[in-house]
């Protein structure tokens, strides 16, 4: 389970996410929506612990745990996952032996990760010279989004937070990545959902959704706060 | 830019061998052995015409020290070197320090204490296992002489400097001071005036030699001046791969290397000269390297700058013959108080020359990195081109780096390409690197390789290899664990 608890977010000084709270049981998928600016990727970068966003008040548990003070790396090896909405670019590093680095590290090596990989990758339809390029370099924005998602189907994570996956993927890509979320919520991860568009939840169900404006939560509810918002947009919540 | 030459791992000397994969890389504690004849003071006649007196050596040699001296006195001292406010010649007090040890070619005949120097660099196995020939300067003499058969058949002389001057005296003069004249700048008259040590190395025409040749330099007091020089001449059409490595202790105070390599590439030759300097963190080391490439001739330049408190270096191509090539390629770590000055200098003096320069610096902890280089094409070198590509990592704020690049361009048919750039340590990058599950030093470490990748992949794999070594022991552990 994923508890964001009363966490407000500073970068530079400023206050971008205010008192924040929300729990994503085993299992659970739950949307987290709100207009450009809102502080919804500051929110997912401050849970996964980039310096920069700060918590400077609240608390983040992961399965109960208080995770708030730990390095991303001590948070992605107790099973977080932060799928990038733009994933930097890396001169020199590329996916595939970042992924080779990565299960390394958490001891396991050998030809066999190298073949995981190129399996996944065709699954996700990932193109094999993509794996040793530069990270990211020369990606279009969905080939990105497919080198997030592989990375997400090999690492196995328990809670995944998810900022805009689906935006840049085209018909067969949202599929395939819809699959991957009902799939892993399926297996009792936590998945915690930041989207702008519905087409993705025609898929999914999501248990919850949560609008943040202005860095605050403004409204929770279920798929019909969905539907309003891509009637009338966020209008009515500003 | 299709005209240059683009090598894959393989490519570069067709697989040969450096024996440089597992150089120590670890510092070498103090070390002691005796000497036999130190001369010392300051700079003057007196101590010059003694040199010559213990090296026996011809007239027109000591008159050549004395003629360099005097311009050594003459000249200013260079303005242009922000960082190195005062190179102090009073602290240097030995100036030519001939250890206790008989040359010889066996490493069983040196004495005790300076084999196990040896063998701590690795060099017995390396020259065993890799090289057809290996010089060993220590302080201000060649005290290790190693030739093998093999180089001997092909008809190769190599042989300690001094000596040549001795035994092949006109084929000396033909080329020594003619590539790097002492009048260039007033460390170059003070190297001249002091030479001792260093290695001829001589490829006769049309001969390829398929295994590397080293000369390996060892600083072993502080407070001492190094002045070896090294001269290469590959006849025509011939092949050879030199490379050069520096060492030495950790001292309580600087010593002073100004060393010298002069190359003289004849027609359609090709001389590889590979450095691995890792000096100790004492050293001013002051390197003077040149070639001229004439015909058709190629030279290449490959240096890992990974030791020294202050380096000045600036491999340098004159070249003079028509469609002549040559590369430079230069990697520097400057840590802590380290200063690299490096840069490459290349003169196209003929027709449909080639030349690509490639520096990539790392600087952390308050280092500074300066590349200083120069490209001239002269008028009538038509249908030349040069490419340099110059990039700089800094790891923090306390780190510098400055780029100093020179063009002129007398030729209009020419195309000259120069490219620099600056990256800082980006966060979003490690804290990318991190959400994966990578602690801090692990994701710096992997930005660091891959900032350096794309130039070690054109690179002999053994350096590329030594390189990646030398890498992860200064940053595998930067920036901290957590």
């Amino acid at each position: 389970m994923l508890e964001v608890d009363n966490v407000s977010v500073e970068v530079n000084g400023v206050t971008v996410v205010r008192r924040v709270s929300l729990r994503v049981r085993r299992g659970e998928i739950v949307v987290l929506m709100g207009p450009n600016g809102s502080g919804k990727t500051s929110l997912a970068y401050a849970i996964m612990g980039h310096p920069s966003y700060r918590v400077v008040e609240g608390r983040i548990l992961l399965e109960g745990e208080d995770v708030t003070k730990l390095p991303p790396h001590e948070k992605a090896r107790r099973g977080l996952f932060l799928f990038f909405q733009n994933p930097v670019e890396v001169r020199g590093v590329n996916l595939l032996d970042l992924i080779k680095a990565v299960f390394e590290a958490g001891g396991v090596s050998g030809a066999g990760v190298e073949k995981l990989v190129l399996e996944t990758a065709d699954k996700v339809g990932l193109k094999k010279t993509l794996l040793t390029r530069g990270l990211n370099e020369g990606f279009s924005g969905g080939e990105k989004k497919r080198s997030e998602l592989l990375q997400a189907i090999l690492l196995k994570p328990r809670c995944l937070i998810m900022d805009e996956p689906d935006s840049g993927l085209d018909v067969e890509g949202v599929r395939l990545l819809a699959d991957f979320i009902r799939e892993r919520a399926g297996e009792g991860a936590c998945i915690l959902l930041i989207t702008h568009y519905p087409n993705l939840l025609n898929y999914v169900t999501p248990s919850k959704v949560l609008v943040l404006v202005k860095g605050v939560v403004k409204a929770e509810g279920g798929m019909e706060l969905v539907e309003k918002i891509s009637r009338e947009g966020y209008n009515g919540l500003v | 830019m299709k005209r240059f030459r683009e090598r894959g791992t393989t490519g570069w000397c067709e697989d040969m061998s450096l024996g440089i994969e597992n150089i120590t890389l670890e510092e070498i504690p103090e070390v002691s052995y005796k000497h036999r004849l130190e001369i010392t003071g300051r700079v003057s006649r007196s101590l010059v015409e003694e040199i010559s007196r213990v090296k026996k050596e011809p007239e027109w040699m000591r008159n050549l020290r004395l003629r360099a001296l005097e311009f050594f006195e003459k000249a200013r001292t260079p303005q242009w070197i922000p960082f190195i406010e005062k190179i102090d010649l009073d602290e240097i007090t030995s100036l030519y320090v001939k250890p206790d040890v008989e040359k010889t070619e066996k490493w069983e005949d040196l004495p005790e204490e300076v084999r196990k120097i040896y063998e701590k660099l690795k060099l017995p196995e390396s020259y065993a296992r890799y090289l057809a020939g290996l010089t060993s300067v220590l302080d201000s003499e060649s005290v290790f002489v190693g030739v093998k058969e093999y180089l001997r058949s092909l008809g190769v002389v190599m042989i300690p400097m001094e000596e040549a001057v001795v035994k092949y005296p006109n084929l000396v003069r033909e080329y020594f001071s003619r590539v790097f004249p002492y009048t260039d700048h007033k460390f170059a008259a003070l190297h001249y005036a002091l030479w001792s040590g260093g290695v001829f190395v001589y490829v006769p025409k049309n001969v390829r030699v398929a295994y590397p040749v080293e000369a390996f330099f060892f600083v072993g007091r502080e407070m001492e001046g190094q002045f070896e020089h090294s001269l290469i001449v590959a006849d025509e059409g011939s092949e050879i791969v030199f490379i050069e490595g520096c060492s030495a202790p950790r001292l309580r105070k600087e010593s002073f290397h100004d060393g010298m390599v002069e190359i003289y590439a004849h027609k359609a030759s090709k001389v590889s000269f590979v450095t691995v300097q890792n000096w100790s963190r004492n050293i001013v080391n002051f390197n003077n390297k040149r070639a001229i490439a004439e015909e058709g001739a190629t030279v290449d330049w490959v240096e890992g700058s990974i030791g020294s408190k202050f380096t000045v270096t600036y491999p340098s191509t004159i070249l003079r013959g028509e469609g002549s090539s040559t590369t430079s390629t230069v990697m520097s770590i400057s840590r802590g108080g380290v200063v690299k000055d490096t840069g490459s200098k290349v003169i196209h003096a003929a027709p449909r020359t080639t030349s690509r320069v490639t520096s990539k610096s790392i600087v952390a902890d308050g280092g500074v990195s300066i590349y200083r280089g120069l490209v001239q094409v002269n008028k009538g070198s038509k249908g030349s081109a040069s490419y340099v590509e110059c990039e700089s990592l800094i790891l923090d704020e306390k780190s510098q780096s400055h780029t100093y690049p020179i063009v002129h361009l007398l030729e209009d048919d020419a195309s000259v390409g120069h490219e620099a750039s600056t990256v800082k340590l980006d966060e979003d990058q490690v804290f990318y690197l991190m959400s994966r599950g990578l602690r801090r030093n692990e994701a710096v470490s992997t930005i660091i390789h891959g900032f350096i990748r794309d130039v070690l992949k054109k690179l002999p794999f053994e350096f590329a290899v030594m390189m990646s070594r030398v890498l992860d022991a200064e940053f595998g552990e930067y920036g901290g664990v957590g």
